[in-house]
C-alpha cells in the first residue's frame, strides 16, 4: 500500500530534481513514440537534443537557438510572475500578436522615413499593445470578477482574427502584387531588428529577454512587491491582512505579462519574421506556459527551460527534415514534458510511504 | 421568410446543429465541475474526439462507430487528467492546460493521413410527414440523431443532478470533499468517474464537429469550442437547463455569423469570425456582474485537490 504524506513545506531538493527527471522521462516516452512512428528512437533523440548544439551543422543551429529562446523566455518571465500570484494569463499568444501588430503599424505608418527614433517608438507601441490586450482581462476581473483564464484565452482567437484582417486589409503591402502580408521590415533599415552579433542569432529581443530575467529575479526575490505576489499566491487571506490589494495585483501581473508578450511579438515581427502575415504567430505564447512551469516559475529556471524548449523546436525541425518526423510530434513531445513535470511534482509536495499506513 | 438577406428558418435550423458540439462538451464539463474538478482540458479532449471519431468512421464506414471512438478517446484523455490531478494531486489549472496542448499535438500527429477525406454521412432521423410541416418541420424535425441524443442527455443530466441519490453524492463531493469523505463516500472515485463522463461527452462533441458539422478533419479544427464550453458552464451558473440556453445562444451567434458571411455583407470576414468569441466575453462579463454580490453559484470545492490526511 502506497500512501502520500503531505510535506510541511515543499522539498527544495526535489523541486530542483523533478524537472530533470521529467526531461529524462519525456526522452524515454518520446523515444517510444518515435519508435511507434517507425523512426529510430536513439537517432531522433540525438537529433533533437544533441545535434543542434554539437552536430555537423551546429554553427547554423546554435544561432537559431537564441532566436527561438528569446521570445519564449521573455513571455515566460512575465507569465511566471502572474502564476506565482495565482493569476492565470493564458492568452499570451494574443498579447504577442497585438504587440506585433501595433509595433509593425508604427513602422508601416512611418515608411519610408528613416529615423533613429523609429525603432524605440515601435518598442513602446509593441509593449503598449500587449499591455492593453492584457489589461482587458485584468479590468474585467477587477470590476466584474470575470475569469481571467477564459477572457484572456478568448482574446487569443479575437487577436488571431485581427491579425488575419490586418494581413489581408489595412497592413497589406501595397506593392505586394496582391499577396496578403505586410511590407517586409527586414528591408526597412530604421525598423529592422537586426542580429546584433553575427552568427549568434542574438537580436534586441534576446537582450530584452535577458533584461526581463534579471528584472524578474530582482522583482520576485529582492523586492517587497515580489514577496507580496508570492504571499498572495500561497495564502490569499494572509496577503489581504498584510495590506495587499488584490485588484492592484491583478492589474500589475496581467499588465506586465501582456507587455512582455507584446514586446516579444514586436521583436519577432521586426526581426526574424519580418512581416505581418496570417500565420505569423507560431504558438510561442502557449509554449511559454510550459517554459514557465518547467523553469519552476523562477527566473533562472525559465532561462534554462527556454533554452531547452528552443532546442526541442530546432531539433524537431531538423528531425522533420532529416527523418521525416511529423511536425506535430514535437508538439506532443512538449506536451508530454509538461505532464511528466506536473506528475513528478508529487514528490516535491508529498512524501511517499510504502507499506501499511499507521492508524 | 427572409430578413436582411438572411433566411430565418434556415438560421434556426442550423442553430441546433451548430450548438450540438458545445452543448455536449459543456454538459460533460458541468458534471466534472459539479464533482469539484475544474478540467481546463476540454479543448484537448474535444479535438482528440474529433480526430479519433473521424478516423474510425472513415476506416469502418460507420458513423456510429466513429462517435463511439470519439467518446472513448475523450474519456481516455480525461482519465490521463484524472491520474495526474486525483492520484498525483497536481495543479488542476496547469494540468488542464497541458491536456489541451497535448491533445492539439497528438491529434495533429495521428490525424495526418485523414486530411481532405470525406466522412460517411450521419443519417437524419426519419420523421416522415412531420418534417414536411412548414417552419416547424425544417427547424425541429430535420436533424440527425446526435442532435436529439444531445438534448436527451441534457435532460438526463438535469434529472440526475436534481433527483437521484448518485447525483446528490456527486454534488456533495463538489461542495465539500472533506464532509463527503467523512460520510464515507469515495471522493476520488466519484471525481474520476465524473471526469471520465465529462471527457466522453467532450469527445462526442468533437466527433460531431468533424463528422457532421464541418465535415472533415483539419488540424486544430475545434478552434476554441472547448474553451467556449467552459465559458458556457460559468454562464449557466452550473445548472444543466441553463447550459442548454447558453449553448443554443452561442450556436445561434455562430450560425448567424456564418449566414452574414454568406449573405455578402460588406463586413470583413475576419471581423465577423471574431463575433462568437467577443460575445462570449460580453456574456461572461454580464453574468459575473450580476453574480458579483449574489450567492456564489460555483461548487464550493471547485478546483481544489483532495488529499485524505490520516
Amino acid at each position: 500500500m502506497i500512501t502520500l504524506i503531505k510535506r510541511p513545506t515543499p522539498s527544495r531538493g526535489w523541486s530542483y530534481t523533478t524537472p530533470i527527471i521529467a526531461v529524462l522521462a519525456t526522452m524515454i516516452a518520446g523515444g517510444l513514440m518515435f519508435a511507434a512512428l517507425g523512426k529510430d528512437p536513439a537517432q531522433a533523440i540525438r537529433m533533437i537534443f544533441w545535434d543542434p548544439l554539437f552536430g555537423p551543422n551546429a554553427a547554423y543551429f546554435r544561432g537559431q537557438l537564441l532566436v527561438k529562446a528569446g521570445p519564449l523566455i521573455l513571455i515566460a518571465s512575465g507569465l511566471a510572475v502572474g502564476f506565482r500570484a495565482g493569476i492565470w494569463n493564458i492568452g499570451a499568444e494574443g498579447q504577442y500578436i497585438i504587440g506585433a501588430i501595433c509595433g509593425a503599424s508604427v513602422a508601416l505608418a512611418a515608411y519610408p522615413a528613416e529615423s533613429h527614433l523609429l525603432f524605440p517608438a515601435m518598442i513602446v507601441a509593441g509593449a503598449l499593445g500587449g499591455w492593453l490586450w492584457g489589461m482587458i482581462p485584468a479590468v474585467l476581473k477587477v470590476l466584474f470578477n470575470t475569469s481571467e483564464i477564459l477572457v484572456s484565452l478568448m482574446l487569443v482567437y479575437v487577436a488571431q482574427n485581427l491579425l488575419a484582417y490586418a494581413a489581408f486589409g489595412p497592413l497589406k503591402n501595397p506593392q505586394g502584387f496582391g499577396f496578403p502580408g505586410s511590407r517586409n521590415l527586414q528591408q526597412y533599415p530604421s525598423a529592422h531588428n537586426p542580429e546584433l552579433i553575427a552568427g549568434t542569432g542574438a537580436h534586441w529581443g534576446v537582450l530584452a529577454a535577458l533584461v526581463a530575467v534579471i528584472g524578474a529575479y530582482i522583482l520576485m526575490h529582492r523586492h517587497i512587491a515580489g514577496f507580496r505576489i508570492r504571499v498572495a499566491g500561497e495564502a490569499p487571506r494572509a496577503a489581504r491582512f498584510a495590506g495587499v490589494v488584490p485588484a492592484r495585483l491583478v492589474m500589475f501581473c496581467l499588465g506586465l505579462s501582456g507587455a512582455l508578450a507584446g514586446l516579444a511579438g514586436l521583436f519577432e515581427v521586426s526581426g526574424p519574421s519580418g512581416q505581418i502575415t496570417d500565420g505569423f504567430n507560431a504558438g510561442y505564447g502557449f509554449t511559454a506556459i510550459i517554459v514557465a512551469f518547467l523553469g519552476r516559475l523562477h527566473p533562472l529556471g525559465i532561462l534554462l527551460a527556454g533554452l531547452l524548449m528552443a532546442l526541442t523546436y530546432i531539433g524537431g525541425d531538423m528531425a522533420q527534415m532529416m527523418l521525416g518526423l511529423p511536425g506535430a510530434a514535437i508538439q506532443v513531445f512538449q506536451g508530454m514534458l509538461l505532464f511528466f513535470l506536473l506528475g513528478f511534482d508529487v514528490l516535491t509536495n508529498y512524501r511517499i510511504r510504502i507499506g501499511r499506513a499507521r492508524a | 421568410m427572409t430578413l436582411g438577406g438572411i433566411d430565418i428558418i434556415v438560421l434556426t435550423a442550423t442553430l441546433m446543429a451548430a450548438s450540438t458540439p458545445v452543448l455536449l462538451a459543456a454538459t460533460g464539463e458541468l458534471i466534472a465541475e459539479k464533482a469539484g474538478v475544474l478540467n481546463l482540458g476540454v479543448e484537448g479532449m474535444m479535438i482528440m474526439g474529433a480526430m479519433a471519431g473521424f478516423a474510425v468512421a472513415v476506416t469502418t464506414g460507420s458513423p456510429v462507430a466513429g462517435f463511439l471512438a470519439g467518446a472513448v478517446a475523450g474519456a481516455l484523455m480525461a482519465l490521463l487528467f484524472a491520474v495526474l490531478t486525483q492520484v498525483l494531486l497536481s495543479n488542476q489549472t496547469a494540468t488542464g492546460l497541458a491536456l489541451t496542448l497535448f491533445g492539439l499535438g497528438l491529434s495533429a500527429l495521428f490525424g495526418k493521413g485523414y486530411e481532405g477525406v470525406r466522412p460517411p454521412s450521419t443519417g437524419k432521423v426519419p420523421f416522415g410527414p412531420l418534417s414536411e410541416i412548414p417552419v416547424i418541420g425544417p427547424v425541429l424535425f430535420s436533424h440527425d440523431w446526435v442532435v436529439y441524443a444531445s438534448l436527451i442527455l441534457v435532460a438526463v443530466t438535469w434529472a440526475f443532478l436534481r433527483f437521484t441519490r448518485a447525483g446528490l453524492i456527486l454534488r456533495a463531493v463538489g461542495e465539500s470533499h472533506d464532509a463527503a469523505h467523512a460520510l464515507g463516500y469515495r471522493v476520488i472515485a466519484v471525481r474520476i468517474a465524473a471526469l471520465a463522463f465529462g471527457g466522453a461527452l467532450a469527445g462526442l462533441g468533437g466527433a460531431y464537429l468533424s463528422l457532421v458539422r464541418v465535415p472533415q478533419w483539419t488540424e486544430g479544427m475545434t478552434a476554441g469550442a472547448g474553451w467556449i464550453a467552459l465559458a458556457i458552464v460559468v454562464f449557466a451558473s452550473w445548472r444543466a437547463e441553463r447550459v442548454l440556453i447558453g449553448a443554443y445562444l452561442f450556436g445561434g451567434i455562430t450560425a448567424l455569423q456564418l449566414q452574414l458571411q454568406a449573405a455578402g455583407y460588406a463586413i470583413p470576414v475576419h471581423l465577423l469570425s471574431m463575433a462568437p468569441y467577443v460575445i462570449t466575453i460580453v456574456v461572461l462579463v454580464i453574468l459575473s456582474a450580476i453574480h458579483r454580490h449574489g450567492a456564489q453559484a460555483a461548487p464550493a470545492d471547485l478546483g481544489r485537490s483532495f488529499h485524505a490526511s490520516a
